[in-house]
């Protein structure tokens, strides 16, 4: 039953899959971990980003990674949109509680079904050149179509921890997280900042999709699956930690992989819920928790 | 309402239930009130601990198809009666409640939101893997030959379902005005006030989870005898989430009546577009009016009245 071969394997394609997980997760880390707003529809707007790689894809034959870095701008925006109102209704009358859960779960299933009455629940795919391709290192395999996404992936979680920790625009945001009235009397306006932090969010919803849809075909109702899974990474990573929450998501890829690898891919959904219990349950800072 | 008031209501509707078996024999107008009722028992379920204490149940359709499946498994293994059934889901699903309650109460209100919107995945994958209930493929149910002194089974279970949700009814008014209701306004209102002044937050707020775990996996038991076919998708459909979140918000979460209304009000809108337009157009449109409701309308249709009598008295 046990061999190592096979447990080589499912651990490597275990690190490629957290790593994609990363990217998934990354925008939840930010606007969850660093703002505070429980943004469950962000699963639906990394299917969003899938269909948009999906249509510029199969309509003029773009890359799905640049089709999904060239929409960032876009999801940015919108991303900006929600937030004014998610303040104008809810944070600002101190109702993100009740209303504003059910505000992002409305929207979630609005996304979700306005797909759904718009491309079906098929399941629709990507051509890219080298999804066909894997590279062989003894007996371990590295898929392209894993490997493009881990590496990208990767990048896009650097390049924001680079953001967060170096720049003038993502120190502010780490300092919203930490002390919003400090924030104030220095002169700075907390909820630009946090509408800036919210449509960063977003927009890395963009290429989290494109990434998606490059590992294997989605529908519409794809992204429910992300929702147990991406809090997992992001509470069990320490909230708001970029780092904590990269390490996170390798995790949970093995874990996930192992499982399905060792008792069967039906059951793989459950392990991202096992962990968000333990984690709530023994350690609700996270690992790297401050 | 005063007390003889809403008891006096309560039978009048079950002797209109009662006389609309006798009369109407049309199953189509069985069928339409019993998915009304059966989303009214799951708006007030949900209201009992989201509208009375504020914490954000997603996990509805996870706590319905528990019921569901408590009656499939019951059935096939040791050929129960509906009603004992009801009561066996009512307990596994309170006792489901009490423990999610229990694990992610203690900490911030947000964990148990996502806890039980992810408990409906995991439950999920186990149905999806027991394959004694019917696994992925689900399973059918035959309906029983005997149906009490009713002209057809559905019928039968129409009036179950009348009793089942003014029960339900009963007892979210008889909490809401109670000392547990007042404890429970008092955590929606400020939980560290409450907290301090002495009211046992953690064992209300478990207290509510598991009266409103029991009530959905009521509302749940019967679901497979009505349908006669029951799998994980349909069973676990985010749907049913999303009416019990959408009718409370929408008739107004602070009273007991605000569920029932916006029950009654969005149900039968949804029989009325599923016949007339369709089934597609009608989710999409419970999704556009909870969004706007709770951005525009936050206190609901209940709040509206009151603002409007306020207005009308000053």
């Amino acid at each position: 039953m046990f061999s190592a071969d096979l447990f080589a394997n499912a651990v490597v394609s275990g690190l490629l899959l957290g790593g994609f997980y990363a990217a998934v997760a990354i925008g939840l880390a930010i606007v969850f971990g660093q703002l505070d707003i429980v943004n469950i529809a962000h699963p639906a707007f990394v299917i969003v980003g899938s269909y948009t790689a999906y249509i510029f894809n199969t309509t003029f034959g773009f890359d799905p990674v640049l089709v999904g870095v060239a929409a960032m701008p876009l999801f940015f925006a919108v991303g900006v949109a929600i937030y004014r109102i998610y303040y104008a209704a809810f944070e600002r009358t101190g109702q993100e509680s009740l209303s504003g859960l059910a505000f992002f779960f409305g929207l979630m299933f609005i996304i979700e079904v306005t797909l759904i009455l718009v491309y079906g629940v098929d399941y629709r795919l990507v051509s890219a050149g080298y999804s066909g391709n894997t590279l062989s290192f003894g007996y371990v395999d590295l898929p392209l179509r894993m490997l493009v996404p881990f590496l990208v992936s990767l990048t896009l979680t650097a390049a924001i921890w680079l953001y967060l920790s170096r720049t003038f625009m993502g120190r502010a945001i780490q300092a919203v997280a930490q002390d919003r009235g400090a924030l104030q009397l220095m002169g700075a306006d907390p909820v630009r900042i946090k509408q800036w932090a919210f449509g960063l969010g977003i927009a890395t919803a963009a290429v989290a999709g494109a990434l998606l849809i490059i590992i294997g075909p989605v529908e519409p109702s794809v992204g429910r699956q992300y929702i147990g899974r991406v809090f997992a990474i992001v509470v069990l990573g320490g909230m708001g930690s970029i780092q904590g929450m990269l390490i996170a998501a390798l995790l949970l890829g093995v874990t996930e992989n192992m499982v399905s690898t060792f008792y069967g891919p039906s059951w793989a959904p459950a392990v991202a819920f096992g962990v968000l219990l333990l984690t709530l349950a023994l350690r609700p800072s996270g690992l790297f928790g401050r | 309402m005063r007390g003889w008031g809403f008891w006096a209501a309560s039978a009048a509707v079950l002797a209109a239930g009662v006389g609309f078996t006798e009369l109407a024999d049309n199953p189509y107008y069985f069928n339409a009130t019993y998915v009304v009722l059966q989303a009214l028992i799951m708006a007030v379920a949900w209201n009992i601990l989201g509208g009375f204490t504020g914490y954000v149940n997603f996990g509805s359709a996870a706590f319905f198809a528990v019921g569901a499946y408590t009656t499939i498994f019951l059935h096939k293994a040791f050929a129960l009666p509906l009603a004992a059934t009801i009561l066996a889901a009512a307990l596994v699903c309170g006792l489901i409640g009490l423990g999610v309650g229990y694990l992610t109460l203690r900490l911030k209100g947000v964990y148990f939101a996502i806890a039980t919107l992810a408990m409906g995945i995991v439950l999920e994958t186990l149905v999806n893997n027991w394959s004694f209930v019917g696994g992925a493929k689900g399973t059918y149910m035959l309906t029983p030959d005997q149906h009490l002194w009713f002209d057809s089974y559905s019928e039968m279970l129409f009036m179950v379902m009348l009793v089942l949700a003014l029960g339900a009814i009963a007892v979210s008014r008889k909490l809401s005005s109670s000392r547990i209701g007042r404890g429970l306004a008092a955590i929606r209102d400020d939980e560290v006030a409450a907290e301090c002044s002495g009211v046992p937050t953690l064992r209300l707020k478990l207290v509510s989870t598991t009266v409103m775990g029991a009530m959905m996996g009521v509302a749940g038991a019967p679901y497979p005898y009505f349908v006669t076919y029951v799998d994980p998708i349909s069973a676990f459909n985010l749907f049913i989430a999303v009416n019990s979140i959408a009718m409370p918000m929408i008739g107004g979460t602070s009273h007991w009546a605000g569920p029932v209304i916006g029950a009654l009000l969005v149900g039968s809108m949804q029989e009325i577009i599923t016949v007339t337009i369709s089934s597609e157009l009608n989710v999409l449109l419970v999704g556009i009016m909870l969004v706007l409701f709770i951005t525009l309308a936050p206190q609901g249709i209940v709040g509206l009245v009151r603002k409007h009598w306020k207005k009308r008295k000053a």
